[in-house]
């Protein structure tokens, strides 16, 4: 009796038993059969997803691409310039989301004049909500460690005090890019997530002596985008900066000649570095504003190759003078 | 309330407020970050860092007073700071309470009885402080290595922290990274899992710390015991003993931790903390034998020389050791240096790593710059390191002794060491491609990297001329890449051209675009100089070679962060012409 008790309970595990075998051989083969991969890996590398850094640009009005306006005090030359080529409403419409990439590539103090003056930035953002503006942020992916660098430059400070948010970049806002037309920058990681859903872009640009091209002013200034290993670009510094200049379509670009850096840049270091130009201009077309800055240098545009390759691409023409610069002194 | 819910209280307390103390250790001024927290408290109430630092350099750096208030409560109370205090402490007590819940009460008793190898601690602490009191040439502060404080700071820090941020991003934008954070790792993550073996594995048998307070404690004015002698010997109380000290007998005073389970576990309530002894006997002396302690002192003190028999502080020293600005020199540093971590904590740019054993034992966890690592070298106008260093081993300097301005421009700046060029790696040097990224990043003005330029025939760049009009030279050759000479840094030289011509800014032959067969170059309008049709032409790269002015840098590494030559650097910082060593200098003084 006990024995044949117990052969049945035998009888229903080793059915039991058999059930669980047989669904963990079908698991397995199951498994096997979905990650089956019959060639092994590829030689060539997929590459990510492309993005396009979208088009900030507002329609040009002849005469009013390009404004001088000379002056020591930063808040009344930008102001000026801006009204100059129409106005902060021409280029930032209501509601308007605004970035703003500042040079704020070193962890120095703004006396020095290696990074966009904070005050400036300050104002810009104010004019932005002045026009509107529902969100203005304050952003660059800098050489130096970026809190570092927002934070001593002032500009984090200053930013902040005026409204804007300033975004700190991370891994996951760059995203890869290849410009058409382009030798460089081929699947390239750019900066990419503060710019994605910005309506407006306006740069803001110390000018800088800078060893390598000859000078570092608002065209140079869209090397802080580039992400990966960027410095590589060095090997071609001239192509580089003109092929960003095509890719990079700003609403508006100020290159800050208050005080420009003479030497040792685009680092300097000291305020001997530094000469006051009481210079400051506001201009639609990068290139120009560039061959106009590069003066106050003592270069001339054709000295920077950087400048011709760009107007070649269509960015804007070195010939500022046939943009009829309009010209102010609030000194 | 019971006592050992405050003690529980005081446990969540100093916990929190240790954990809060590591994520504030940020450079910043916000709430959260480093302004004006005390984020060295624990380390300076620990009394095993003040006792070395003291035994090693002969004074007690300011700060240690608060370790002093540890060693005053400890007399008057007992070991109060393992069990109410330290947070390597809680960890313990909590991993050993969880792990253990569940068993019964024999177990427990079992588990927490006491153990003749809980002397261990002693000889720990006994071969660490003879490292640091003995020979003083070679006095060396090794304490670090296990005091809990330090210990659990660098874990916390350089492990924990940066994993739990890893995606928040609250703490630091960018990911920090640790070299050799893997050893730091398996060592918290033993000393935690050890509690599933014995609870409070570590603070029993290897914390330095308590064998400290084990000694000092002896004296306690208020301590466990028994309020009779005799009992049922239920040894409830013991089934809950953190420190494993038999508060049932003849209790070890030296091994209680002040956990009060003995109190809460007697259900007859003859246990008491008072200021007579108990009334079963106490022991108050750790259970150490005398072979035992002279056979430690001996170890550390013939330990001090062995550790220095590899000559690193000689002539042997290792250059890729690259302390922080403001260390002290090399044997005064490591005679204060207690390996916690904070100094790599705060660094803004991550460029302070934690060391290994390259330069021998005493280097492992030392703070060191690995420019490779971190968001740029050491960045130029930050004293964050020496200001958070609680021993001083990193001096606390100022902006301006850093920088060698005001009152320091006589002596000029602080350097780490000097940036040395590998011209077998570098662009320009090496391989005729123009770069100069060091030159462009070297923050000292002026800049400490200057270039001379040159201009050098690239391979096969020998052409002969076909024809020539106005700027175009058409070769013979039809090998050339088209638009490759284009980039703004070629240049067309004609064979009887001198170089210094090129070099000259009137003679701008600088080349503006080229085909297969053809070159044009710039400026517009005419060529002074017309080669002839059968004539060689030479194509030129202009480069930019860069030097490294010693006198000028200051070995802060943004070179080698930003040099493009990955992997290996093609510019490399070396410890070499350090300012904190006279042996070491480089170069004589002017």
């Amino acid at each position: 009796m006990t024995d044949q008790h117990n052969e049945k309970i035998e009888r229903r595990q080793f059915l039991i038993r058999s059930a669980k075998a047989a669904v963990s051989v079908a698991a397995a083969g199951v498994i096997s059969a979905a990650l089956y991969d019959k060639q092994g890996p590829k030689a060539a590398v997929v590459t990510e997803s492309l993005v396009t850094l979208p088009d900030f640009s507002v329609p040009s009005i002849d005469g009013q691409t390009i404004s001088i306006v000379k002056g020591p005090n930063r808040k009344a030359t930008v102001a000026r310039a801006v009204e100059l080529l129409g106005g902060i409403e021409r280029f930032i419409a209501k509601g308007d989301r605004v970035a703003i990439k500042p040079n704020v590539a070193f962890a120095s103090s703004p006396l020095l004049g290696a990074t966009t003056n904070p005050e400036l930035v300050a104002e810009v953002v104010r004019l932005c909500y002045k026009a509107g503006a529902k969100k203005v942020i304050v952003t660059d992916n800098p050489i130096n460690d970026p809190a570092s660098c927002f934070m001593l430059s002032g500009i984090g400070k200053a930013a902040g005090g005026a409204g804007a948010v300033v975004v700190l970049p991370k891994p996951d806002h760059f995203r890869h890019t290849t410009l058409a037309g382009g030798k460089l920058i081929v699947n390239w990681p750019v900066f990419f997530e503060p710019f994605r859903k910005a309506d407006k872009l306006i740069g803001i640009a110390p000018l800088k002596h800078h060893h390598r091209s000859g000078a570092s002013m608002t065209m140079k200034n869209w090397y802080g985008l580039l992400g990966g290993r960027r410095n590589v670009f060095h090997q071609d510094i001239n192509t580089i900066i003109a092929e960003l200049a095509v890719l990079v379509k700003p609403t508006l670009v100020i290159l800050d000649g208050t005080e420009v850096m003479v030497t040792n840049g685009p680092t300097g270091g000291s305020v001997s570095d530094l000469k006051r130009a009481d210079t400051l201009i506001a201009s639609s077309d990068m290139v120009a504003a560039d061959s106009y800055g590069c003066t106050l240098l003592g270069l001339t545009a054709s000295q920077l190759p950087y400048l011709a390759k760009a107007q070649i691409a269509g960015a804007g023409t070195t010939n500022y003078e046939s943009l009829k610069p309009i010209l102010a002194d609030v000194r | 309330m019971k006592i050992v819910h405050t003690r529980r209280i005081s446990q969540a307390f100093f916990f929190s407020m240790f954990v809060w103390f590591c994520i504030v250790s940020t450079a910043g001024d916000k709430i959260w970050q480093l302004r004006g927290w005390p984020v060295n408290l624990f380390l300076w109430l620990d009394p095993l860092e003040a006792v070395g630092t003291a035994l090693a350099t002969h004074t007690l750096y300011r700060p240690f007073l608060w370790a002093f208030v540890t060693i005053v409560l400890t007399i008057i109370f007992g070991r109060f700071f393992c069990g109410w205090v330290c947070p390597f402490g809680v960890l313990h007590h909590f991993v050993g309470f969880l792990s253990n819940r569940k068993k019964s009460s024999s177990q427990k008793i079992r588990l927490n009885q006491y153990r003749k190898a809980q002397c261990i601690k002693y000889f720990v602490l006994v071969v660490f402080l003879s490292l640091a009191a003995f020979p003083s040439i070679a006095s060396t502060l090794q304490t670090g290595l296990l005091d809990p404080i330090p210990l659990v700071t660098r874990s916390f820090n350089l492990l924990l922290l940066p994993l739990a941020d890893r995606s928040a991003g609250i703490v630091s934008a960018t990911s920090r990274f640790y070299e050799g954070a893997w050893l730091i790792f398996a060592i918290f993550l033993a000393a935690v899992l050890l509690n599933l073996v014995i609870p409070r594995f570590y603070c029993r048998f290897i914390c330095p710390l308590g064998a400290l307070f084990g000694i000092i404690d002896r004296f306690a004015i208020w301590r466990i015991g028994k309020k009779q002698s005799e009992c049922i010997n239920c040894k409830l109380c013991e089934s809950h003993c953190e420190g494993g000290c038999e508060p049932a007998g003849n209790i070890r005073i030296s091994e209680c931790v002040l956990c009060f389970n003995c109190l809460d576990g007697c259900k007859q309530h003859l246990i008491a903390y008072q200021t007579r002894p108990s009334l079963a006997g106490e022991e108050t002396n750790p259970d150490i034998s005398r072979r035992g302690f002279v056979i430690s002192l001996a170890g550390g003190i013939i330990a001090a020389p062995a550790l220095r028999l590899g000559n690193k502080l000689g002539g042997n020293w290792e250059h890729t050791i690259i302390r922080p600005p403001g260390a002290l020199p090399e044997a005064e540093f490591l005679k204060r240096c207690i390996k916690c971590g904070q100094c790599m904590r705060v660094c803004p740019t991550n460029v302070i790593q934690p060391g290994g054993v390259v330069g021998g034992l005493e280097n492992l966890w030392t703070p060191v710059l690995n420019c490779r690592i971190g968001s740029s070298g050491c960045q130029l106008n930050c004293v964050a390191c020496g200001q958070v260093c609680p021993t001083a081993a990193i001096r606390p300097i100022t902006l301006s002794e850093k920088l060698g301005t005001g009152d320091f421009a006589r002596v000029g700046p602080i350097r780490v060491g000097t940036a040395f060029f590998d011209r077998d790696r570098c662009l320009p040097w090496a391989m005729d491609k123009p770069c100069i990224v060091c030159e462009e990043n070297c923050p000292v003005s002026p800049k400490a990297i200057y270039t001379q330029e040159c201009f050098n025939t690239i391979r096969d760049g020998v052409l002969t001329v076909k024809k020539v009009a106005g700027n175009l030279i058409e070769t013979v050759e039809e090998t050339l890449i088209a638009g490759k000479f284009a980039t703004g840094d070629y240049y067309c030289a004609f064979e009887d051209s001198p170089r210094s011509f090129l070099r000259s800014k009137s003679g701008c032959y600088k080349i503006a675009a080229n085909t297969e067969n053809s070159i044009e170059v710039s400026p517009d309008g005419q060529l002074e100089k017309i080669p002839a049709a059968g004539g060689k032409i030479e194509i030129q790269v202009r480069l930019q070679r860069p030097y490294v002015d010693i006198e000028k840098c200051i070995g802060c590494g943004v070179c080698e962060h930003e040099c493009p030559v990955s992997g290996m650097k093609a510019i490399r910082v070396s410890a070499v012409g350090e300012t904190r060593s006279s042996d070491r200098r480089l170069l004589l003084k002017r």
